[in-house]
């Protein structure tokens, strides 16, 4: 008899894999279609609804995207968000509605240590690297493009 | 007496007098609910944040305890106890208002069995007469620790174990003191075991080879073989942790199957409570323990049990730095007199 | 029939882009704070390469909406502030093009947190 396990790891790793359940990832793919489908649709009743409006095509983009941020928000303060996202997965996370989801969600959670560091330091937990790498891909984005203008 | 490679035995076999459980609102749904002293339906438990209610849980888990003893805490000579917070704050604040001398303990999910062996040790050398072993765990306080915040909408894996909102505490005395009891008679403190497995996901894979290393090191120690035990009851290696382990003991030609118990596994009906491999957390063990194993133990349906609680000894700092997840796992072997 | 077309096609940009991300999941393990920092710059950078642009003419809305759709407002604001304002549009642009989105997940957030309480699922 042998205390220890006559594995190696990564031996252990390939059995571990072999016998952990897999992701329904059917039911996964389907379930993110359909959620992420239907949201992007609202924003497309939203957008136009805004059109008919007389609004410019630019700002009834902008007024889609603020009322998504605004259901998103909602939802995740009614507690209703993180149910959805249990079965939509990417389809609630990918919207710009999960955005809203993940700003609002460590709000709520991290209030409990006050408005300033607790709330206010935490909000961008999840949802700051997206700023962070959305917004300086879109500096040297238009760096290159500046440069690349010098010479056309 | 340490006795083989890392088993004491506890010549004087200290006893445990009695044991307190109480559990949140998702326990209270789940198959063990009737064996369980408490059940709190909120989540707060009337408190304004997680961590106060974690501690809540606690403190009234241990008053419990100590009102179905007849003794003062003034009385209780020393107590060991822990939880998963940072610094272990849960048990610090609820301990505070005790007035009872305090060991802090961190073992993760292993704490549990770590307190009773420290307890029983102390018991059985005559250093102290009234010792208390507590932990807990807190689904909320534990999630946003370890994981999301609640409210963030994202998809569990299936390998996912739940935290039990729970705390279990049980008093050790020596044997002759009290009523009858179930005694503990060996404690085998485990090494820590690491294969590799960095998915924070996926804990019972990451602790079941520490499971197996300190079972078996136990059983070799002892010279027992593990149908000795009636029970030989895990801590939270969930529903793939304890397959991985049966076979991890098939491979050296022994058959678990029987004889092994989870009480992650055991705590949730896991198909409709949506809790994927089961519970894990400090008071997974504890409560299941104090509840229903120590039932069965008073009531003589079981005589023998081995309690090897595991824990994985990682932070969400150390994965996020590229590290594997530790684990570890102690035994107590728990006999009736017969 | 038109406006059916139209949100037919929404529906199916958006439902193809949110499984891409399903895949990635559950395929390699990402996890969602990864997905949305990997979408959102490969909408910044298909963008530039104008690959993204079409698929807005095609999706509208479903390809606005999802978090890569924001990374097509940051390029897409970025390259128009360096043809109007030069060198400084650079660092205008793309911010000033998301400011409405920004803003609006601050304040949302800031007061959808001053009521709520988080409970267990």
């Amino acid at each position: 008899m042998n205390s220890n396990i006559n594995m190696s790891n990564e031996e252990y790793s390939t059995y571990v894999e072999s016998k952990a359940k897999k992701s329904p990832i059917f039911k996964n793919i389907v379930w993110a279609f359909l959620v992420g489908g239907l949201i992007c649709t609202i924003g497309q009743l939203i957008t136009n609804l805004f059109l008919s409006w007389g609004f410019s095509k630019d700002d009834a983009t902008m007024v889609c995207t603020i009322s998504l941020i605004f259901l998103g928000a909602f939802l995740t303060a009614i507690n209703v968000y993180s149910k959805i996202g249990q079965h939509a997965g990417a389809g609630s996370i990918i919207p710009i509605t999960g955005f809203s989801n993940s700003v609002v969600a460590p709000a709520i959670e991290f209030k409990t240590e006050g408005y300033v560091l607790g709330l206010g330091a935490n909000m961008f937990k999840i949802a700051g690297p997206v700023l962070v790498y959305g917004i300086t891909s879109s500096v040297f984005v238009g760096l290159i493009y500046w440069i690349i203008k010098l010479f056309m | 007496m340490k006795i083989g490679k890392q088993t004491i035995k506890l010549e004087n076999t200290p006893k445990i007098l009695q044991t307190s459980s109480i559990v949140g609102p998702k326990e209270t749904q789940g198959p063990l609910s009737q064996y369980f002293d408490k059940h709190i339906d909120d989540i707060f438990f009337g408190e304004t944040t997680f961590e106060k209610a974690e501690s809540k849980f606690m403190k009234t888990c241990i008053d419990n305890l100590l009102s179905k003893v007849p003794t003062l805490p003034e009385n209780i000579d020393y107590i060991f106890a822990g939880d998963l917070l940072n610094q272990c704050i849960c048990s610090g604040y609820c301990i505070r208002d005790l007035n009872i001398p305090f060991f802090g303990l961190y073992g993760a999910c292993s704490t549990f069995c770590e307190s009773l062996s420290l307890a029983s040790t102390f018991i059985n050398a005559g250093y102290a007469q009234k010792c208390i072993a507590a932990t807990s765990s807190h689904f909320c306080s534990a999630e946003r620790q370890f994981r999301m915040p609640l409210e963030h909408g994202n998809q569990k894996s299936p390998t996912a174990q739940c935290t039990v909102t729970a705390s279990g505490s049980a008093i050790v005395v020596p044997k002759d003191v009290g009523t009858q009891g179930p005694l503990i008679t060996h404690i085998t403190p485990g090494k820590i075991i690491d294969m590799g497995i960095t998915d924070m996901t996926n804990m019972g894979a990451a602790m079941a080879p520490a499971a197996f290393n300190t079972i078996m090191t136990h059983l070799q120690d002892t010279q027992r073989s593990a149908n000795y035990y009636d029970i030989i009851a895990t801590g939270d290696l969930g529903v793939l942790g304890s397959e991985i382990l049966v076979d991890l003991f098939n491979k050296e030609g022994i058959d678990l199957n029987g004889i092994h118990a989870d009480c992650g596994a055991l705590i949730y009906n896991h198909d409709k409570q949506d809790t994927h491999c089961g519970g894990s957390g400090c008071g997974c063990m504890a409560s299941v323990f104090s509840g229903y194993f120590f039932d069965q133990l008073k009531s003589k349906k079981i005589n023998k049990i081995l309690i090897v609680a595991t824990g994985a000894l990682m932070s969400p700092l150390s994965i996020q730095q590229g590290e594997s997840i530790p684990g570890i796992a102690h035994a107590v072997a728990i006999e009736n007199e017969v | 029939m038109d406006m059916c077309m139209e949100l037919f096609k929404v529906f199916i940009t958006g439902g193809i882009i949110c499984s891409i991300g399903q895949i990635l999941i559950d395929k390699t393990k990402l996890t969602p704070a990864r997905i949305l920092v990997i979408f959102v710059t490969m909408g910044v950078i298909l963008t530039f390469l104008g690959i993204y642009g079409p698929i807005v003419e095609f999706g509208k809305a479903g390809a606005t909406v999802p978090i890569s759709g924001f990374g097509y407002s940051l390029g897409k604001g970025v390259m128009e502030a360096v043809d109007t304002m030069g060198f400084l549009g650079i660092f205008v642009g793309g911010v000033k093009s998301c400011a409405a989105g920004i803003a609006a997940a601050v304040v949302f957030g800031f007061l959808a947190s001053l009521f709520a309480k988080p409970t267990i699922k």
